[in-house]
């Protein structure tokens, strides 16, 4: 299974070496893997149901817990065989749809990346890993959606694709984490065993919202939706595949493969219920304005997604099993509907639904794919689109209280509105006069009116013989959600009944709006007078005003000048110090242990202090570089007076070697000039202080502490005995530490060639401004 | 004695970090230099002092027969002062080298203009 999830990635890797071969009919080859892994997911059918699951495990990083763990089971076969199913007949669409195309092999690559990512979302069992291939899909799709990068407008709505389910994942990422961590396992089925444990929690509150963010942001629910009618801007058969089957679809995958684990109690349904409700009457209403085609399918996905978040939200194995049936529904019809619009608009080179018509007359099997997927949509008898329908009114009618009336309601309006979009986008181009521009129009190749043809048929040949998918897919895929095993075939006709009621009111109230309601540009123009309330506009707001924000701050944080920086890191480093050391106790010094000082010692301090003293306000340099050899052969003395011949030597010899050097190169330099005003110098004597004063303090502190001699009594008794020398510092350096010593070496060396490579290089005239 | 060498220490640090807040270039040496003798003195004293007694065995002895300096600071101060008298000698030879190209010695002079707005 490992090979079948990577597959799509070496396969997208292949095409960087071999990507140019694939040309002309070539292109058709690229089809071959969606197609293969369809077979390979369809051989799993009998088994899947018969109730087995099929577990996979690699370990990777035990010890965070990843691992390639893959469970197959009914949730995750329905969506393998939407992935690669529509998959395949994508591939095959896009060949000929983007024949000649000079990108051609980058389109295949990005969408076998794209794919393997879908698979990897749907079929992983451990969260960490889900989430790898849930960003996986976010980065590829960003790649897909902006595609046509020499334009602006694709290359835009890619970003706000990105930003809006990149941050979405970035929250679910902590909400994975903290499930994982309060668990104790980053595997779904062993969080499902303790899912009483999780639900107890205090932070299940926070899980759910985290999670929540992370489902909405990817699945385009309300308020975060704009991004998909954005994505449009994407070459259609990009479009079909990304909105009818999988990237929308994770979110609400992800919701459905963690109801077991999170599901079931009042703070899963009702923010569902809400969100789900508002975004599918939200994407419903808005879709009827459309007069963009592809703008109409974008927001009757929005309501679509709606729908699913909100049949999970309910959570009865009604629900549920009507969502498994509606994913199924949308996915068919849907990327039909997508792929008509991608003839429509390759052939007419429009997409206006005022502008089309009577297209029958020359795309003739185009226009039954569009009016079969239109009828599914719409719900009619005897399509799958009518049972899924169904489904969901008869879920909305078994909740409990007052729920059944509001939500049936609700979902009443949405579907009248969805079925006037499908009406809309799948007949309304066909029906009619053929006006004259377009009568040489030829019906294209048939790699692109097939795959429409056969998603079309396919939705009405469940709908008529429902047999054929309820007990193999959609069954064991809503069991796998309840996690409890369901039987429910489905079934055509329930008798006469409140729901066969509402449906029939649905399609009336439908057809009458189609009926009566022509698309008109002036509705458009009227619904986008609302824009500046849009969730939208207000995102987009905020998001130049973080961008200002950001500005501002780094203007005034990082402004460019050191001085400052180091101001900064001081100045913290004073506090951060000074908190810890007087919030650990008294300082005091002892006297006792102090050794006597003697006039000597005074004389050489007193010198010291008076040559800094000169060194810091001289406005000489030459005084200044005096003042500090000064101080040098000062702590020279200090070093002969307590025992350190050695360093005296060294410190002397390199005390003289950089005062000539100092004076050497830097003779012809110009005085010091008094660069700070006053506020500035008394503002940096202050700081300086105190961050003297803090370090004086942190030694007097140390010097409290015992003294560990073991180390030096190491050195001290071995130096002869080991090494064969009487100078315990210099048998440290030459032998002990031997290598250390080299490597000192070779940093003074570099810096000598970097001295000696300054000093003789000579400046061009030009260089010289 | 401590005492002394504690405040001794506290002063190099204040005025080297005095130095190092400068804007001339020449004073930002100063500044490292007096830095590193405040670090130095810092890590002498801390290893205890001792009077007259360097860390050398006796001509006639294999072994110390008094007590002795801590040889360790000492080995690593001395690392340290040689160590920074590299740093001091690339850095005098690259502030002459700025000197040269822009006939200055502020700091500021060395920052170009950002690119304003994204």
């Amino acid at each position: 299974m490992l090979f079948a999830i990577l597959a799509g990635f070496i396969v997208s890797l292949l095409y960087i070496p071999f990507g140019r071969f694939l040309k002309g009919r070539l292109a058709v080859l690229a089809s071959l893997l969606p197609i293969g892994l369809f077979t390979y997911f369809a051989a799993f059918i009998p088994d899947i149901q018969d109730g087995a699951s099929i577990a996979f495990h690699q370990p990777w990083v035990p010890s965070l817990g990843i691992n390639f763990d893959f469970q197959l089971d009914g949730l995750s076969l329905l969506f393998s065989l939407l992935i690669t199913g529509i998959g395949s007949l994508v591939f095959l669409y896009a060949a000929a749809y983007l024949k000649g195309h000079p990108y051609l092999d980058r389109f295949y690559a990005y969408l076998s990346l794209f794919m393997a990512a879908m698979l990897g979302v749907v079929l992983a069992d451990n969260v960490l890993l889900l989430f790898i291939f849930w960003e996986l899909t976010s980065i590829s799709s960003f790649f897909l959606i902006g595609f046509n990068n020499d334009n602006a407008d694709s290359r835009k709505s890619a970003l706000v694709a990105l930003g809006v389910t990149g941050g979405g994942g970035f929250l679910l990422m902590a909400g994975l984490i903290l499930m994982g961590h309060l668990s104790g396992s980053y595997s779904i089925q062993e969080m499902i065993a303790t899912n009483e444990y999780l639900k107890g929690h205090a932070l299940y509150g926070l899980i759910l919202l985290l999670v929540f963010v992370g489902a909405f942001t990817k699945s385009a629910q309300f308020p975060f939706h704009f991004w998909l009618p954005g994505a449009m801007k994407a070459p259609t058969p990009i479009s079909a595949y990304l909105h009818s089957a999988t990237m929308v679809k994770a979110g609400v995958y992800l919701l459905a493969r963690l109801y077991p684990v999170l599901g079931g109690t009042d703070y899963w349904t009702y923010p569902l219920i809400i969100i789900g409700g508002i975004t599918m009457l939200y994407g419903a209403f808005h879709s009827i304005f459309r007069t963009d085609l592809k703008g109409i399918l974008a927001y009757s996905t929005i309501s679509a997604l709606g729908i699913l978040v909100f049949l999970i939200g309910i959570g009865t194995p009604q629900s549920l099993l009507a969502a498994a049936v509606f994913i199924l529904v949308h996915a068919l019809y849907k990327a039909a509907l997508f792929l008509t619009t991608g003839v429509i608009d390759h052939e007419t080179g429009t997409r206006d639904v005022t502008q089309l018509s009577g297209l029958r007359k020359v795309l003739f099997p185009l226009a039954i794919a569009g009016l079969l997927a239109a009828l599914s949509s719409a719900g009619l008898p005897f399509t799958f689109g009518f049972i899924g329908k169904d489904l969901v009114y008869e879920a909305t009618l078994h909740t409990d209280g007052i729920l059944p009336l509001v939500l049936t309601g609700l979902a009443v309006v949405t579907n009248i509105f969805l079925l006037y979009a499908g009406l809309l986008a799948g007949l309304k181009p066909f029906a009619g006069r053929l006006p004259e521009r377009y009568s040489a129009i030829h019906l294209p190749h048939a790699l692109m009116w097939a795959p429409p043809l056969l998603l079309a048929i396919l939705g009405i040949a469940f709908g008529a013989f429902p047999a054929l998918a309820d007990a193999s897919l959609l069954n064991p895929a809503a069991t796998a959600m309840i996690n409890e095993a369901i039987d429910s075939p489905l079934k055509i006709w329930h008798g006469f009944n409140t729901v066969l009621l509402l449906s029939g009111i649905t399609l009336a109230l439908g057809v009458a709006l189609y009926l009566a309601r022509k698309p008109s540009a002036h509705g458009l123009a009227w619904i986008e007078r609302f824009n500046p309330l849009s969730p939208k506009h207000l995102i987009a707001s905020l998001t130049r005003a973080v961008h200002r924000f950001a500005i501002r701050y780094t203007r005034t944080l990082h402004n460019g000048f050191l001085r400052v920086y180091l101001l900064r890191i001081i100045i913290f480093a004073v506090l951060l110090l000074a908190f810890r050391l007087f919030s650990g106790g008294a300082i005091r010094l002892i006297p006792d242990q102090l050794s006597p000082v003697g006039i000597y010692e005074i004389a050489v301090v007193g010198i010291l202090v008076a040559a800094i003293y000169l060194a810091v306000t001289s406005t000489s340099r030459l005084t200044a570089v005096v003042a500090t050899s000064v101080i040098g052969y000062g702590m020279c003395l200090l070093f002969v007076f307590y025992s350190a011949p050695d360093l005296a030597m060294t410190q002397f010899t390199i005390d003289t070697l950089t005062v000539v050097l100092f004076v050497l190169v830097l003779f012809r330099l110009p005085s010091f000039l008094n660069l700070a005003n006053r506020g500035t110098r008394i503002r940096d004597w202050l700081v300086a202080s105190a961050f003297g004063a803090v370090i004086a303090l942190i030694g007097i502190q140390v010097l409290n502490q015992p003294i560990d001699d073991t180390i030096s009594k190491f050195y001290g008794d071995n130096a002869y005995v080991l090494a064969k020398g009487k100078n315990v510092v210099n048998v440290i350096l030459v032998d002990f530490r031997g290598f250390d010593t080299m490597f000192e070496i070779v940093v003074l060396s570099i810096a000598a060639i970097g001295v000696f490579s300054l000093l003789k290089l000579r400046l061009k005239a030009s260089e010289k401004e | 004695m401590e005492l002394l060498l504690v405040i001794l220490i506290g002063i190099l640090y204040a005025a080297g970090i005095f130095m190092l807040l400068r804007r001339s270039m020449v004073k930002l040496l100063i500044g490292l230099t007096l830095l590193g003798n405040g670090a130095n003195l810092l890590i002498f004293l801390l290893g205890g002092i001792t009077k007259g007694k360097p860390p050398v065995i006796d001509s006639a002895a294999k072994l110390f027969t008094d007590i002795y300096a801590d040889p360790i600071p000492q080995a690593l101060i001395l690392t340290a002062i040689v160590i920074s008298f590299g740093l001091q000698a690339f850095a005098i030879v690259l502030l002459k080298r700025v000197y040269v190209l822009i006939n200055s010695d502020d700091l500021d002079d060395l920052n170009t203009p950002e690119e304003e707005d994204i």
